[in-house]
């Protein structure tokens, strides 16, 4: 596209919603816009929220600037640094500063942001007193703090401690005035205020709680307050931190409906639907937002828009809160004072200085309140987010995810203190000094930001938490959190269950239908796209295959090792073998040469190093010796474990070995959200460990007990008691239906385990164990889905299918 | 200088998909991009040798399957964050032959 047939997009706010905002544009439609940006203040773009560690000496100016000058040179910006804009000419379409400077716009974007409010006191206009909003304010602090020594800050909320604390670390005695009898009353409760009071106070600031001024006192520069009461406080400098309030002055004078804030729709338009607004001076369904996580949802809204996607909304953010004040962990989220309809979950160990309150409304979590212990703040948030029930770990959800059951990484949850060296990732061997370096060096705001830069948690995901805690404890606040509302992938803006309902709903058959009528943003997908919608399409259709969106192991039926040689794992039915058997693969072992063999973990026999071009006449050799393949490459039904049973073992109470065998003929062959394993132990000694498995069976005198959602892996987690059955004919039924409800429920690549996490034992119990009718019919259509399944990809392969693959073509380079 | 040697034919490598070509001296994938353009690519990831041919492709990249860098037909680069570059080669596409320039 040339320069001429650009439109104009004009921003007028250089803060981070807009600058954001131009950033998310950016990404999507580089070549569309024309862009100028206006900012009153004569710095580029910077982060706000650390404005607090500036004060406190923890930052310089240079590490929070998110945007340099060159960065808007680099992108063709033309940025019109320190100028004002006092003027919308709507009908015009233009812009004009107040040094004469017009800009017409095609698009316009308000991002004024706020400012402090004042409050307006006799006295306030005299020299020494003022806000805590922009680096002019730091810079009148820092210098105050030079040549005076008493502050006083009006306000006990979070910006007002920020700053008070800022101040102390600059060497002022800090008195801290507050109109509440407890602190921060609007994310806190009295107990933790009074926590939080205290350690302040031990910090060295003082307090004047219960207090209203009357007047500032002093004659050009402030020299005191003066209260209601009639008492007085010396103050050389006097910071207003009383909240803050939307700058909608030019938006409303050049006629735009503004209210408390500019008046926006859920694609953040005003009512002029050629003028946009973000950030912090805008009102969206009623609320105005002073925090950053609802900037960055808006912005990536508007951007949307403005690169006429036209499909993102905004429907408002549910915010949490952290204080930005060294030594000091607090987080409070939702509704934390509760009603006569909610309960209250309370750990209060005072001389610990431990605080954690949950209001819980039908076992849902609507707010929290935690100081002194604030890791798992992030993990109630989410579980608060999502809306999950908490009914099956409420009983010790306030001693936190650790205490679920985490042998990955247990106490190491506390990040605070761990050791600069220590490992974060255990994948791929990061380091928490390494990440949160990068989160400095890089500004990045996001999980995913630091996955990509750092490689922490992007392998098995297990240090996840770890990694959202080092991010929120280094960015203080209001970091970005995950979105509640997570897209599959940067190609789509649909959740995993809106591509499953989309792909029911319009009957689509392929994955090129999927993304051509589900708006995909790019043609081809990627491969965590394509691999998801593989496995939608073909849960629904179960004739379904297309390789090409399978990952590699699926392919080749075999699992890739490091060197690009591949491991072949034959079936070998609910660990039972025969000399046969042994023999034959001891054959095929000697005949192909493999290098390494080795008894797997479910019982089966691994061989190692196979080149790829050698896999068909191997498994031609497997298939007629009677193997099939062992699916131990895929997202799919895995093995089924036994214990000896009572054909020999003296405790023995079933035939286990004959009912996994049963299980796994069954279940063999079938594709699944992932992997997926079973056992089956003979008696409550539990030798087979089916207590850890996705579908374990544990043989009683009376029956048999069906255990559901286990995991041996990343995060240990044993089953949940499902129900408790009398015949083997049952076990299978219940079998084959649990398997088909998870198939057709849970999303791509997520374990049992979490499933049932997520969406509650309940629904399971409903789905199978209270609905015979559709217990039955669930299992039929697993059978259904079985047919196909279970023609054997090994034979299938050695018989020539997709023989391409397997063959690499061989070429002399011609001289 | 040009040294075009055909290889095989279109047909025979599947849309979205790839083939290995092996010489003397290098093994080089070759994918069918959905409009039927083909790229040739070292078969050789820059993070730690992963075999690109057994990648997932889309639009002019394919993922790596070892550790899912995102390496571009076109330049042979390591896209997003990471670093890293492997070879291409010239290729086309006659009369339902895939050509190499080597």
């Amino acid at each position: 596209m040339s320069q001429n047939s650009r439109q104009n997009l004009v921003l007028i706010g250089n803060g981070m919603a807009g600058m954001r905002t131009v950033e998310e544009l950016l990404k999507l439609e580089p070549e569309k816009y024309t862009i100028t940006v206006f900012g009153d203040e004569p710095y580029g773009n910077y982060n706000r929220i650390m404005l607090s560690p500036v004060l406190a000496d923890e930052k310089t100016l240079e590490e929070v600037m998110l945007n340099d000058d060159d960065w808007y040179k680099d992108n063709n910006i033309r940025f019109e640094k320190g100028k004002k804009v006092t003027e919308i000419h709507r009908t015009k379409k233009e812009v004009t500063a107040e040094d004469g400077t017009v800009v017409p716009y095609d698009k316009l974007l308000i991002a004024t942001g706020s400012t402090s409010f004042m409050l307006p006191l006799p006295g306030a206009d005299k020299y020494g007193v003022i806000g805590f909003r922009d680096v002019k304010d730091v810079d009148t602090m820092i210098e105050a703090a030079e040549h005076y020594k008493k502050a006083v800050v009006i306000g006990g909320g979070l910006l007002g401690l920020e700053a008070a604390n800022g101040l102390m670390k600059q060497g002022m005695d800090v008195t801290v005035v507050h109109i509440m009898d407890t602190l921060m009353e609007r994310q806190l409760d009295a107990p933790a205020a009074k926590m939080l009071q205290r350690s302040l106070e031990e910090q060295g600031m003082t307090f004047l709680m219960d207090h209203q001024t009357e007047e500032i006192l002093g004659d050009d520069r402030v020299t005191g307050l003066k209260f209601t009461d009639g008492t007085q406080v010396d103050a050389d400098l006097l910071v207003m931190a009383v909240g803050i309030k939307p700058n909608f002055e030019l938006a409303q004078s050049s006629g735009l409906h503004c209210e408390r804030g500019i008046v926006v729709s859920d694609t953040m338009q005003t009512f002029d639907p050629n003028i946009y607004s973000v950030g912090e001076c805008v009102q969206h369904r009623g609320a105005t937002y002073g925090l950053v996580a609802p900037l960055f949802e808006q912005a990536k809204v508007a951007a949307n828009h403005l690169a006429e996607l036209g499909y993102a909304r905004y429907e408002g953010t549910v915010t949490s809160t952290m204080l930005k004040v060294t030594g000091i962990d607090l987080f409070s989220a939702g509704d934390f004072h509760g009603d006569e309809d909610t309960d209250e979950l309370l750990f209060h160990d005072a001389s610990s200085g431990t605080y954690k309150k949950l209001i819980v409304r039908d076992d849902v979590i609507v707010g929290a309140c935690l100081y002194g212990d604030t890791i798992d703040g992030t993990w109630y948030f989410q579980m608060m987010k999502d809306e999950t029930k908490i009914t099956d770990f409420r009983s010790t959800i306030l001693f936190g995810q650790a205490h679920l059951g985490d042998a990955g990484h247990g106490d190491e949850t506390r990040v605070a203190a761990m050791a600069d060296d220590a490992e974060i990732c255990g994948c791929n061997g990061v380091t928490k000094c390494e990440i949160v370096d990068t989160i400095v060096e890089k500004k990045l705001f996001t999980l995913d930001d630091v996955r990509a830069h750092t490689k922490a948690s992007s392998s098995c995901g297990s240090c996840t938490g770890l990694v959202e805690s080092l991010l929120a404890h280094t960015l203080g606040g209001d970091y970005s959190q995950a979105p509640s509302k997570k897209p599959l992938c940067g190609c789509t803006e649909l959740t995993h269950d809106e591509v499953r309902a989309g792909i029911r709903k319009h009957t689509l058959k392929n994955h090129v239908e999927v993304r051509e009528t589900l708006g995909w943003k790019t043609e081809d997908g990627c491969a965590v796209c394509r691999q998801a919608t593989n496995y939608y399409l073909l849960c629904e259709y179960p004739e379904y295959n297309d390789p090409e969106s399978r990952f590699i192991n699926e392919r080749a039926h075999g699992n890739i090792q490091k060197d690009g040689s591949y491991s072949v794992v034959p079936r070998m039915f609910g660990g039972m073998c025969t000399p046969k058997d042994l023999r034959a693969i001891a054959d095929v072992a000697d005949k192909f040469n493999v290098p390494e063999m080795k008894v797997t973990g479910g019982q089966r026999i691994d061989m190692f190093g196979i080149q790829k071009e050698d896999l068909p006449a191997m498994w031609k050799d497997l298939s007629d010796a009677g193997f099939v393949s062992g699916h131990a490459y895929g997202k799919a039904m895995r093995t089924c474990k036994t214990c000896v049973g009572d054909s020999w073992c003296r405790m023995g109470t079933q035939d286990s070995t004959g009912l996994g065998v049963k299980l796994e003929e069954l279940t063999w062959g079938s594709w699944m959200p992932h992997k997926y394993k079973l056992a089956v132990s003979g008696c409550p000694r539990n030798c087979a460990e089916a207590t850890i498995k996705d579908f374990g069976v544990v043989c009683v005198d009376s029956g048999y007990e069906l255990h559901v959602g286990g995991n041996g892996g990343i995060k240990v987690r044993v089953t949940d008691y499902l129900t408790k059955v009398d015949t083997e004919e049952e076990v299978l039924e219940f079998a084959g239906a649990f398997a088909q409800f998870y198939r057709e429920d849970a999303h791509y690549l997520e374990r049992t385990a979490p499933w049932i996490e997520r969406v509650g034992l309940d629904k399971i119990k409903a789905a199978i164990l209270d609905d015979a009718e559709g217990r039955k019919v669930l299992h039929e259509r697993f059978l259904v889905s079985q047919k196909p399944a279970q023609i054997d990809p090994w034979k299938k392969h050695a018989e020539g299918a997709d023989e391409h693959q397997f063959q690499n073509i061989k070429i002399k380079i011609e001289a | 200088m040009s040294n075009w040697q055909e290889i095989t034919t279109l047909d025979s490598i599947p849309v979205l998909g790839s083939r290995v070509v092996e010489t003397d001296s290098v093994n080089i994938a070759i994918f069918r991009g959905k409009d039927d353009n083909v790229f040739a690519i070292k078969d050789e990831c820059p993070h730690k040798k992963g075999p690109l041919s057994q990648g997932i492709m889309h639009g002019d990249s394919v993922t790596c399957p070892l550790h899912n860098w995102k390496i571009s037909l076109v330049s042979g680069e390591a896209l997003g964050v990471d670093e890293g570059c492997t070879n291409t080669y010239e290729a086309k596409v006659e009369d339902g032959k895939v050509f190499l320039n080597l």
